[in-house]
């Protein structure tokens, strides 16, 4: 009887890799599929594309072509186009969104975490109500209200992210807030809004940066996810959301209408999240702590 | 314990309140007056101001909620203008379905998670384990609306093993409500796994540098019984925690995957209200299934309690 085969032994005894600060190819893979997609977003009224909003019924589900280099959709509309604009209608959202959990979110965790006291209580537990809302069925909810803009869904997406946004900056300026350099401004009489922006922003700044990356894929995704239900941006405006929406209606026929913004999608996400991870790993206070 | 108890649920009713204030306020204060959406827009204002009359929807705001919370704490929802349903008959006739697929979501994800976190975590480093992590990584940026698309893609449309969309009731025949179920719950398990995975995989390797394992092995135990009994117990918070953490997650899967696969579950409602305009519906919808979380959060943290005697005594 072979009782113990296993290795438990050595191998898992040595103090798990601390990961290497080196950034790998995989980052810097991430970091040029997310320029293109940038690039190609921000140039998309002056490259040589067709209408993404054009319909032509006789080229419906058209194959690739020196025309259309990505075939049609249902529609008629070029493929290649409406997936150029839709990508700036992800990173609209996408950077917006965070954009405005990293502002109110950092501000209120920052200012939690450094006067402690009723105020956090008061912010700590507003942001448990809001996280009391499962976050997409409270986005669907609000959308529906407001009606669908693209203005609406990157407010009501940017508020949701607050709560974690909150949580991050408050975690990491409760930390600083004991180190050395902190008390000894205080020493110095430095004013309590000098601390907060010379003493602790910068230290709490790039934490925060590394999940509002984190946050982009997440919006992104969120936007596709609302989009595709057809409850996010507005038609006939290209999403990739609602294009992989659209594209589930031909699975049978085309099913490169749906996987083309599906891969397209997926690639973004995962890039986002590489460098949002990597960079993280670089700040991770524990590390820091040693 | 009593006390833990006590003080948890005390602080359980500001929540409550507040989402319940934060629901009503969404659905009043936000443009669109329920009065025209009953009636259309051909409505003569006559009667728009007569139907807001008969709904109390021209007395002030705040007495509108206490009237509203007044309702609702005597188990009136309301109900639905177009069906005439009322808010509890639909989630109740509704429930199973989303409780259902969630459930089997969830066996599915722990069903693949935990054996390769254990395989992973006992040869941690190994080319297997970072190929799994890699791969878990990838799946993390895989929403679900598009892992159904491709399973629908892969076991619907060309295999042809399963169907694509529909529902039948358990009751009625089981095994085909089970052929119904596993797409829908294969596409939310494919988000799941790489999460529980993850965490438990780090947990794990911490877990096996402990003397009480290597006694354990000195004492020529089972590798199968050092691993699933000894090395996996400890874990059990660790699981608690992430299934509390997922169930957010879940309820919004569930919305798109009951859409996607016409699952006639409480996300399917609630997508159903949106689209119709059914604002009674929706409100009620939002408040039970956000008081419905904030429960299942409450017993995530008593269970998290009763496993770990520091947090309940305040230590943690």
């Amino acid at each position: 009887m072979a009782t113990l085969e296993l290795s438990i032994g050595e191998e898992v005894a040595v103090t798990p890799v601390r990961r290497t600060r080196r950034l790998g190819p995989l980052f810097w893979a991430a970091i040029a599929w997310m320029t293109f997609v940038f690039v190609a977003a921000a140039l998309a009224n002056l490259l040589p594309l067709p209408s993404p909003t054009d319909m032509d019924m006789l080229e419906r589900r058209a194959s690739m072509s020196a025309q259309h280099w990505l075939g049609t959709d249902g529609l008629g509309r070029d493929e290649l186009a409406r997936l150029i604009y839709g990508a700036r209608i992800s990173l609209i959202v996408g950077l917006c969104a965070p954009m405005i959990g990293i502002t109110i979110g950092g501000a209120l965790g920052m200012l939690a975490g450094y006067f402690r006291g009723r105020f956090e209580t008061l912010v700590v537990g507003s942001m448990d109500v809001l996280l009391a809302f499962p976050p997409l069925i409270l986005a669907l909810a609000v959308t529906a209200y407001l009606g669908q803009s693209i203005l609406n869904l990157t407010c009501i997406l940017g508020v949701l992210g607050i709560p974690a946004f909150m949580r991050v900056a408050r975690a990491a300026t409760l930390v600083l807030a004991r180190r050395e350099f902190v008390i000894a401004a205080q020493g110095l009489g430095a004013t309590h809004a000098r601390i907060l922006l010379r003493e602790l922003l910068p230290n709490v700044f790039l934490p925060l940066f590394a999940f509002f990356l984190l946050g982009v894929a997440v919006t992104i995704v969120a936007e596709s996810a609302l989009s595709f239900l057809g409850l996010g941006v507005p038609p006939p405006i290209p999403s990739w959301g609602s294009m992989i929406g659209e594209g589930r209606e031909s699975l049978e026929i085309a099913p490169r209408l749906a996987f083309l913004p599906a891969v397209t999608m997926f690639l973004t996400v995962l890039s986002f999240n590489l460098v949002g991870d990597a960079l993280r790993a670089l700040t991770d206070p524990r590390q820091g702590a040693l | 314990m009593l006390g833990f108890v006590a003080r948890r649920l005390l602080y359980l009713v500001p929540v409550l309140i507040a989402v319940s204030l934060l629901t009503f306020l969404i659905a009043s204060l936000l443009p669109g007056d329920l009065a025209y959406v009953i009636l259309g827009d051909q409505a003569t204002p006559e009667k728009v101001e007569a139907l807001r009359h008969d709904m109390g929807l021209d007395q002030p705001v705040w007495w509108r909620y206490i009237s509203w919370l007044g309702h609702v704490l005597q188990g009136d929802f309301g109900r639905s203008f177009r069906t005439g349903q009322t808010v509890l008959q639909a989630v109740a006739e509704r429930l199973p379905v989303s409780i259902e697929l969630m459930l089997l979501a969830e066996i599915i994800g722990l069903a693949i998670g935990v054996p390769l976190a254990i395989a992973c975590a006992v040869r941690s480093g190994s080319a297997f384990d970072r190929f799994m992590t890699g791969t878990a990584f990838g799946m993390l940026s895989v929403p679900a609306f598009l892992s159904a698309i491709l399973l629908i893609y892969l076991f619907a449309v060309e295999l042809r093993w399963l169907p694509a969309t529909g529902y039948v009731p358990f009751r009625e025949d089981p095994a085909g409500n089970l052929r119904f179920l596993v797409l829908p719950a294969l596409t939310l398990a494919v988000a799941e796994w790489p999460g529980i995975m993850r965490v438990l995989r780090s947990d794990m390797i911490a877990t096996l540098q402990e003397d009480y394992i290597a006694l354990a092995k000195a004492k020529g135990l089972k590798a199968s019984r050092i691993l699933f009994v000894h090395a996996l117990k400890p874990s059990s918070l660790t699981l608690v925690t992430i299934t509390g953490i997922n169930i957010g997650r879940l309820i919004g899967g569930a919305l798109i995957v009951e859409t996607i696969f016409a699952l006639p579950g409480i996300g399917r409602l609630l997508v159903g209200a949106i689209y119709t305009r059914d604002l009674i519906i929706l409100q009620g919808v939002v408040l039970l299934v956000a008081a419905g979380f904030v429960l299942m959060n409450f017993v995530v943290d008593m269970l998290y309690a009763v496993l770990d005697p520091r947090i309940r005594h305040g230590h943690a």
